[in-house]
Parts: C-alpha cells; sequence; structure tokens
C-alpha cells in the first residue's frame, strides 16, 4: 500500500522511511507514542497531504492530488471531531450521508449502531468525548466504505468507554472491510488488530501480528506476590528464577519456565497474592528503544 | 438530498441557530432602523413652534387656503401675557413670539436658534405681504412655489433605509464568510469535507447562496418595515436593489475570506471583519448622509464598496433614477469582489498550521 514515504517539516522528519502494506479486510494497527508520526502516515495515505518522496497507492489508485473517484470508497475519522457547527447529532450524519450520495436511513442506522439515537436531537456541542468519537466514526461508515482510517477512536475515553468501543470497533471488518487505526495504547492493539506496525520518531519497528512480535520477543513471564511472604534471598533460589526484585508492594520474579517456579512457590507455601503477567507489546517497544512505553 | 443542498441546508442552520449572529445581522441594524425612522423620520416636515399672544388678527382673520399652509408652516399655541410669550421664546420652546400691537405685528425671537428664528421670521414676513396684498385686492404679478428636486415624499426615512440595509448586508456577509472559513477550518471540518467526494465548487456556491439568501430576508424585512411603519416610499425601479445586494454580499464575502484567510482564530477573524466593517459604515453614509462631508472624506469613501452600494440603492431606491444607475455600482462591486478575492487566495490555506 504504501513504499518510502517520507515527509519532514523544516528539520523535522516526521514520517522517514516507512514501508507496510495492508490486505484487504485486514484490521491493520499503527501503534505508537505521541508524535511518532502516526497521524501524519494515515494523512499522507488518506490524501490529505503530498509526501515528500516514496509512494502511496490505495485501493489501486494514488490519493494525491485528490480524487474524487476514490473518496467515497474510503471512510475517514479524524482525530479531532469535524463537525458542522450548531447541528444535531441526526443532522450531522444525515448531511455527511447526502454528501456521499446515501439516503437518510443509512445515516440514522449508523446513528443507532453507535448507540447514538436517544442522542439524535442534541446539538454535537453538547455531547460528551466518547460521544463525539462515536458520533465521527460513524460519520467515517455511513457510506460503507471499504476502507476507513480512524485516527485514536479512543482517545480520552475513560477504560469502560474505550472497551464499549473495542466492541463497535472489532466489528467492522466482519463484512470485509478494511480498518487502518492508531492508537496510543498496546493493550488495544494487541485486541483489535490482526497486524500491527510499531513506530517511533518516524519509523517503523516492528511489523507483525500481536502474538508473533510478543512470541518472537521470547520475553520473560513476571510472576509477582504479596511482598513479605518471601525474602529477596530465597526468592532468587527459587527453581527457574531468572532474577527477582522487591518493593513495598509486591516481589517480582521474571522466569522463562513458570511452570517451574509456580509448583516451587507451592511447595513453599509462598502463593498470596499470586499475579503472572506474560509480555505485552510494551514489552517489545521495550525492547526495541530500551525506553519504557509511554503513551 | 443532494449534497449541495444538504450543505446550504446545514450552514443555513448553523447561522439561524446562532442567535448571537442573528442578533447582530438583523435585529442590531433592524434597530437603528426604528430608532432613525421613529426620531427623525417628521424632522423634515416638523412644524415651527410659535407662541401668539391675545388676539392677532392677521393669524385670527386669515383666509382658509392662506390658514392652511401656515398651519403647515406653524405650531400654534396661544397665551395671553406677553412675558409667558417671551418666556417660552427664551427657554426654546417657541421659535418666535407674535403680537400685534394696532396695526403692527410684533415679533420676538433669541438669537440662541438663528436658524429656527430666522426661517420663522422669514416665513411670518411673507404671510404679512400676502395679507397686505390682499388687502390692496391687487392681483399679484408673480406667484410663489417650491418643488423639491427629489420624490416629494423625501423624508428621512429614504434616505437611512438603503444605508442601514447596506451596513446589515455588510455585516453579515463579511461576518458570515470570516467565521465560516476560520471555524471550519480551525474545527478540521474543512479537511474532513476535502476527504468527502464534494466539489470545492459545491462548497462555495452554497456558502454564497446561503448569504445572498439571508441578504434578500434582510432586505424583505427591512423595507417591509420601513414602507409599514415609516411610509417609505418605494421608487420605480427600486427592483434594480435585488443585484445590486448580490453583488455586494459578493464584495463584503469577498472581505470576509480576506480577514478569515489571514487569520488563525474566529475571534481574530471577527475583529478583523469589526475593523473593516464599522469605519466603513460611517465612510459610506450608513448612518448620516454624505452630502455635507468634506472633500477628503468623499474621496476616502469612493474607495469602499459600501459607499457604492449605499449610493446605487439610494439612486434606484428612493432617488427615482431608472434601472441603469445601478450599473456601474455593480461592476465596481464586481471588481472590488475580483481583486480581494485574488488577494485572499494568496493567504488562504486549508490548514491552521
Ligand atoms: N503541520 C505540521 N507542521 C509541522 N510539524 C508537524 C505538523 N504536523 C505534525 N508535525 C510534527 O510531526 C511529528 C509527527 O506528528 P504526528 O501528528 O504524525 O504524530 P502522531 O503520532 O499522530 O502523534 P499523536 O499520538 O500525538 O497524535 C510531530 O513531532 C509533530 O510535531
Ligand atoms: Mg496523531
Amino acid at each position: 500500500m504504501i513504499d518510502d514515504v517520507r515527509k519532514t517539516y523544516g528539520d523535522l522528519r516526521a514520517v522517514d522511511g516507512v514501508s507496510f502494506g495492508v490486505g484487504t479486510g485486514e484490521f491493520f494497527g499503527i501503534l505508537g507514542p505521541n508524535g511518532a508520526g502516526k497521524t501524519t502516515t494515515l494523512e499522507i495515505i488518506e490524501g490529505l497531504r503530498s509526501p515528500d518522496s516514496g509512494s502511496v497507492s490505495l485501493l489501486g489508485r494514488s490519493p494525491w492530488p485528490r480524487n474524487r473517484e476514490l473518496l467515497p470508497r474510503i471512510g475517514v475519522q479524524l482525530q479531532a471531531s469535524a463537525f458542522f457547527e450548531r447541528l444535531t447529532a441526526r443532522e450531522q450524519i444525515r448531511t455527511f450521508a447526502s454528501l456521499y450520495g446515501v439516503g437518510t436511513t443509512s445515516g440514522d442506522a449508523w446513528l443507532a449502531r453507535v448507540g447514538l439515537d436517544d442522542k439524535g436531537d442534541t446539538q454535537t456541542s453538547k455531547l460528551s468525548g466518547g460521544q463525539l468519537q462515536r458520533l465521527s466514526i460513524a460519520c467515517a461508515l455511513v457510506h460503507e466504505p471499504e476502507v476507513v482510517f480512524l485516527d485514536e477512536p479512543t482517545a480520552g475515553l475513560d477504560p469502560q468507554a474505550r472497551r464499549n468501543l473495542w466492541d463497535l470497533l472489532s466489528s467492522l471488518n466482519d463484512d470485509g472491510r478494511t480498518v487502518v487505526l492508531t492508537t496510543h495504547y498496546m493493550d488495544e492493539a494487541e485486541m483489535l488488530c490482526d497486524r500491527v506496525a510499531i513506530m517511533d520518531k518516524g519509523s517503523i519497528l516492528e511489523l507483525d501480528s500481536p502474538t508473533a512480535l510478543i512470541r518472537a520477543l521470547d520475553a520473560a513471564v513476571r510472576i509477582s506476590i504479596a511482598p513479605n511472604v518471601l525474602a529477596l534471598a530465597d526468592a532468587r533460589q527459587v527453581d527457574g528464577v531468572d532474577a527477582a526484585s522487591a518493593d513495598d508492594s509486591s516481589l517480582t520474579m521474571t522466569t522463562r519456565d513458570p511452570a517451574a517456579v509456580m509448583s516451587d512457590l507451592a511447595r513453599r507455601g509462598a502463593l498470596t497474592g499470586l499475579q503472572v503477567r506474560g509480555a505485552t507489546l510494551e514489552d517489545v517497544f521495550l525492547t526495541r528503544t530500551g525506553r519504557e512505553y509511554r503513551a | 438530498m443532494s449534497a449541495f443542498r444538504s450543505l446550504s441546508v446545514a450552514i443555513l442552520k448553523g447561522y439561524l441557530r446562532d442567535k448571537q449572529a442573528v442578533f447582530f445581522t438583523v435585529f442590531f441594524p433592524l434597530m437603528f432602523l426604528v430608532l432613525f425612522g421613529g426620531i427623525f423620520s417628521d424632522q423634515s416636515q416638523s412644524k415651527l413652534e410659535l407662541t401668539q399672544v391675545g388676539n392677532v388678527s392677521l393669524i385670527d382673520q386669515m383666509p382658509q387656503a392662506t390658514r392652511d399652509a401656515f398651519d403647515d408652516a406653524f405650531e400654534v399655541t396661544k397665551v395671553d401675557d406677553v412675558q409667558d410669550a417671551l418666556d417660552r421664546v427664551r427657554d426654546g420652546d417657541s421659535a418666535v413670539a407674535v403680537e400685534q400691537r394696532g396695526k403692527e405685528i410684533v415679533v420676538h425671537y433669541s438669537d440662541a436658534d438663528r436658524v429656527q428664528s430666522s426661517v420663522a421670521q422669514g416665513t411670518l414676513q411673507s404671510f404679512v405681504q400676502t395679507a397686505n396684498m390682499a388687502a390692496t385686492g391687487m392681483v399679484p404679478m408673480f406667484t410663489y412655489t417650491s418643488e423639491r428636486v427629489e420624490d416629494e415624499s423625501l423624508q428621512t426615512i429614504q434616505f437611512v433605509t438603503p444605508g442601514l440595509l447596506g451596513w446589515a448586508i455588510a455585516t453579515s456577509a463579511t461576518f458570515g464568510a470570516a467565521a465560516t472559513l476560520v471555524g471550519w477550518r480551525s474545527t478540521k471540518l474543512l479537511r474532513r469535507l476535502r476527504l468527502a467526494p464534494v466539489s470545492t465548487r459545491s462548497l462555495v456556491v452554497a456558502r454564497i447562496g446561503v448569504t445572498v439568501l439571508i441578504a434578500m430576508v434582510q432586505m424583505v424585512i427591512f423595507v417591509g418595515l420601513a414602507v409599514a411603519l415609516f411610509g417609505l416610499e418605494l421608487a420605480g425601479s427600486w427592483w434594480m436593489a435585488v443585484p445590486l445586494l448580490v453583488c455586494g454580499t459578493l464584495s463584503f464575502m469577498a472581505l470576509g475570506l480576506l480577514a478569515g484567510a489571514v487569520s488563525n482564530t474566529v475571534e481574530g477573524a471577527t475583529s478583523l471583519a469589526n475593523i473593516f466593517v464599522l469605519p466603513m459604515a460611517f465612510l459610506s453614509g450608513s448612518f448620516f448622509p454624505l452630502d455635507g462631508a468634506p472633500r477628503w472624506l468623499d474621496v476616502v469613501s469612493h474607495t469602499l464598496p459600501l459607499r457604492y452600494l449605499n449610493d446605487g440603492m439610494l439612486d434606484v431606491m428612493v432617488r427615482g433614477k431608472g434601472p441603469e444607475a445601478a450599473l456601474i455600482p455593480i461592476a465596481i462591486l464586481l471588481g472590488f469582489a475580483t481583486v480581494v478575492l485574488l488577494i485572499a487566495s494568496r493567504f488562504f490555506s486549508w490548514e491552521t498550521d
């Protein structure tokens, strides 16, 4: 889909040689911290910006300059919700529907699908952040596009609202639609995406399915127990433990053989407050950049 | 609904629900119309106050025809005491006081308001002459009739309606264009619309269409109210005001686009629009006629589009000129719109950054 795309703003290399392809029907994620270049990459693919170099092909065509034949086939949710002033939610989506030449029924159906039919008569200035995000997703989808781009659809939502939105998002590619989404959240990418590109400072660090990325890490499993059940020195002696550390709230052991550790801990009767955490995309980020992941 | 129509509807609803915009573009100028129309409408026909002391045969025994003319000119108050009458003149309640001493008509006046008192004296003198003439039984050799050049009904309302309408339209078109451009750009709606399959042309035409529609509604309200309440009388080719207003709207939208193109925030754009519009309205004779204005002001005001719109509307709506009187203002307004649009497009960008 895109090949060796670069974009600089002055001295800043916002997108620095990014290449990837997305298959039809795939759920593709771009994951990265603030300023990684996710939005810029997305906007170049959508045709809002021209790349300084490199080529982009969207559904077999070039999105730049503005290609009005391509536009009905793609749907876009921008990072900031963009609405008409002083219209209600229903009027917004119906207006967008007619811009794409689809009827009002489709607008109303999408409003219901994102759970906003009871807010249909509320002006958008009076909707909450989560409601606005959902409306803006609905507006991106009213014309049933083949490819949909969502720029941080869950930004600014509380954990509960994020999880609710995940249900909606994961259903988007049920009928063969291609979804490209950016996110700050590791768990979100793990949960939703078929493949994830981890992006930092304008380039892609890793690109694979979340499970493959984690497996390739061969990362240690972390097992933690309540702090005063076991002395730190003893913990280092537990079968299979590579390293151990303690803080006020827990004692954590890392291991590549969790089964051995667990049975030894059971023998020592030290299972109080047990928690087991496998490697996550965060660990992938950590190993690749040497930096802790901070969204 | 077609994309074009639904865009227009969305823009129109956005405007109608913006109470502040509706107030400042429609009701605020209307308040001025009511103010000017109500306060000053009878100024041109206002009568001179005259205080009559006791009996004055010149006035009391006038033939009916003369008496009617006299009543048109003077508002007579009768008092019995000379002192009262003099007080009224001194206080400015009366332009003159008239008393008869035998065959002598004595007029008391104050120098405080020389214009009023001299007009009153002159007028009174002419009535004395007429009475003398009648007393001699001579047929006068000359008679005197004065006629105004303009439509006889020309009053304050005739002047202020086109001017205030011009101001109202300048306000709504300039602010509408500026706020839409900056607002849509800063909320990223403009970018969102670039990703929808609508042509830039339908976007622009929808915005212009709505503004022109608003201008037409403003015209109907203004002229309707002025005709119904304040006796505005429209001259024959008033309908030429319609194309004038359309072209005026284009000019002012171009100004608004320029304001929107050079500023990044809605506040910035609207204050810039204010800096354009309000002085322009003053200098273009929207609030007072420029007939007696100094030469430099006249020159300055002829660089402003509103001046041409106001003049054009005055010509066709009240001065009774033919439809062709609007053609030059229309050409100038269109030229202005084109030039300003070209300048604005040099500053224009799709995004705020
Ligand atoms: N229009 C612009 N002009 C100059 N610099 C820009 C512009 N847009 C983005 N940048 C810079 O490019 C870099 C990448 O920005 P981008 O918006 O693509 O990041 P992002 O990954 O989407 O970040 P976020 O998670 O905060 O949305 C940032 O350092 C940003 O400051
Ligand atoms: Mg972004």
